[in-house]
């Protein structure tokens, strides 16, 4: 614990580091995923082959990739740009899926009055298909948040600051204190960060807390997506 | 009025959905459009808002070629009340009646207050302008339906077996409450349904469809009852048994009504 009490000045500044690295990921896979997945569903033949692609990018390891972006970039290896763009990768590896199984859950009788009523194509699918597919979209973004709050870890070996500094120094230097605080504060980012998202959720789609069936159609998309990455 | 001539549809796998049809649809009537699956009701009604695009001959409404008109436009400009309500769930009830209006242009606080009346009109209580679709009964979210329909005043009123999906009780209230806001309104209504029943309670010209969208026969629904046009109208409309196939007994000195049974339906007034 004395170690934690002496070093609180460090564990914030590193946790603040965190942050500032996982956040640009996650609002950045969401918003390139939004076309990909919108293209996966629209059309039936590039669905397998976007969603396979999405899902082997995912198989990529971290670490090679943090080593290689720098050359592909043409960025210094200390940049943290490399582990934003690698992470970013990341999230849109998970949420690509998401996204076209989101759209895909939406009601076609929906979609259909959508038309009927006179929503031209953009206007239909930013005010009605778009919300609709809402609570699906949170539940792929709150497990792309915690992915990327975790690899974020991983930027440390390669010199970028973050919490993994904690994990690295307190294994070399055998100080367990410093390890766990290391695992505990990434779990409060990760626990804040969900919080966050689901108290968003509240507030943008206030419909699905009365809509029994969007629950249901969100958690089974979530398993999906979860198991869906595990196996590809 | 609605005019078809010679409209045919063909689907990409090959089906003709409906084939040479020629068909008006007269102004401030009720015209239902009735038949089995694969009659091609659907399509035909959803040619009139282009949701489907025909695939040859021409569609006027009041005598403008309506591939003349930009279809966005066409389809605010005509009501549509589908099965299933078609609600959108993430709209409350208000909103989703003010939708049309909004997309037309009205500024939301009028076309909210013009949703609150039009809610009185298809007798909604205005309690349930907040709800969203989802904490409604099916009947009142049918109601929610063609309330939609009427909000941006259409002339035309197109009704996708809007009665198909709620209980029998609720349906005949539904019904009733049609021929009230229609004797109120005098829209030029096309109705879709495979329920004769509901196509002669509704309908001031009734279309019988074939497969293939060919019109078995048209007429008003005393025409239809007493001249079936041929054994598959009689056989659909039911002309030869049940409770159609009604007779006159003389009871007590009194006319009374029974049908294939021999059960009486009702007296002969003198």
């Amino acid at each position: 614990m004395n170690w934690v009490v002496n070093n609180l000045g460090l564990i914030w500044s590193l946790t603040l580091d965190h942050i500032a690295l996982a956040v640009p990921p996650i609002i950045l896979g969401f918003l390139i995923s939004i076309p990909i997945g919108w293209v996966a569903n629209r059309y039936h033949a590039s669905r397998g082959v976007l969603l396979t692609i999405s899902g082997l990018l995912y198989t990529v390891p971290s670490l090679p990739l943090f080593i290689a972006l720098p050359a592909i970039l043409g960025t210094g290896i200390l940049d943290p740009v490399n582990v934003v763009v690698g992470l970013t990768i990341y999230a849109v590896a998970l949420m690509v899926r998401s996204v076209a199984d989101a759209l895909a859950a939406v009601d076609s009788g929906v979609r259909q009055a959508a038309t009927a009523m006179g929503y031209s194509g953009w206007q239909g699918f930013w005010q009605v298909e778009f919300p609709l597919a809402g609570p699906v979209l949170l539940a792929g973004l709150r497990v792309v948040s915690v992915s990327t709050v975790s690899l974020v870890s991983i930027g440390s070996v390669i010199g970028v600051s973050s919490l993994g500094y904690l994990f690295l120094n307190g294994l070399q230097r055998n100080i367990v204190a410093e390890v766990i605080s290391g695992i505990v504060a990434t779990l409060v980012i990760a626990i804040v960060f969900d919080l966050i998202l689901v108290a968003v959720g509240r507030i943008l789609l206030p419909w699905a807390k009365a809509d029994p069936s969007a629950r249901q159609t969100r958690r089974r998309t979530a398993e999906r997506a979860l198991t869906g990455t595990v196996t590809s | 009025m609605i005019e078809f001539r010679t409209v045919t549809k063909q689907f990409p796998d090959g089906t003709v959905a409906v084939d040479a049809l020629d068909l008006v649809i007269p102004a401030r009537q009720t015209t239902v459009l009735v038949g089995s699956s694969g009659s091609g009701k659907t399509t035909i009604l959803r040619m009139i808002n282009r949701m489907v695009d025909k695939t040859s001959g021409d569609i006027e409404i009041d005598g403008e070629d309506i591939y003349s008109l930009n279809p966005v436009k066409l389809r605010r400009s005509i009501g549509y009340v589908m099965q299933n309500s078609g609600l959108l769930p993430h709209r409350k009830v208000v909103d989703n009646v003010a939708t049309v209006p909004m997309l037309n242009g009205v500024k939301k606080a009028d076309a909210r207050e013009a949703a609150l009346t039009l809610l009185d009109t298809v007798g909604l209580d205005r309690q349930l302008a907040e709800r969203y679709p989802s904490q409604l009964s099916g009947g009142q979210q049918q109601r929610v339906g063609v309330a939609r329909g009427l909000a941006a005043d259409p002339n035309i009123l197109l009704m996708d077996e809007p009665f198909g999906a709620v209980d029998p009780i609720v349906r005949a209230e539904l019904q009733q409450e049609l021929v009230r806001i229609q004797r109120e309104l005098g829209k030029t209504i096309v109705f879709v349904t495979h329920d004769i029943d509901e196509a002669f309670l509704l309908g001031d010209q009734v279309v019988l469809l074939e497969k293939g969208g060919r019109i078995a026969q048209a007429g008003t629904p005393a025409d239809i009852l007493s001249k079936p046009a041929s054994d598959f109208v009689a056989t659909f409309i039911g002309a030869d048994r049940g409770r159609r196939a009604l007779r006159v007994e003389v009871v007590n000195g009194r006319s009374v009504v029974v049908d294939e049974d021999g059960r009486p339906t009702g007296v002969l007034q003198s």
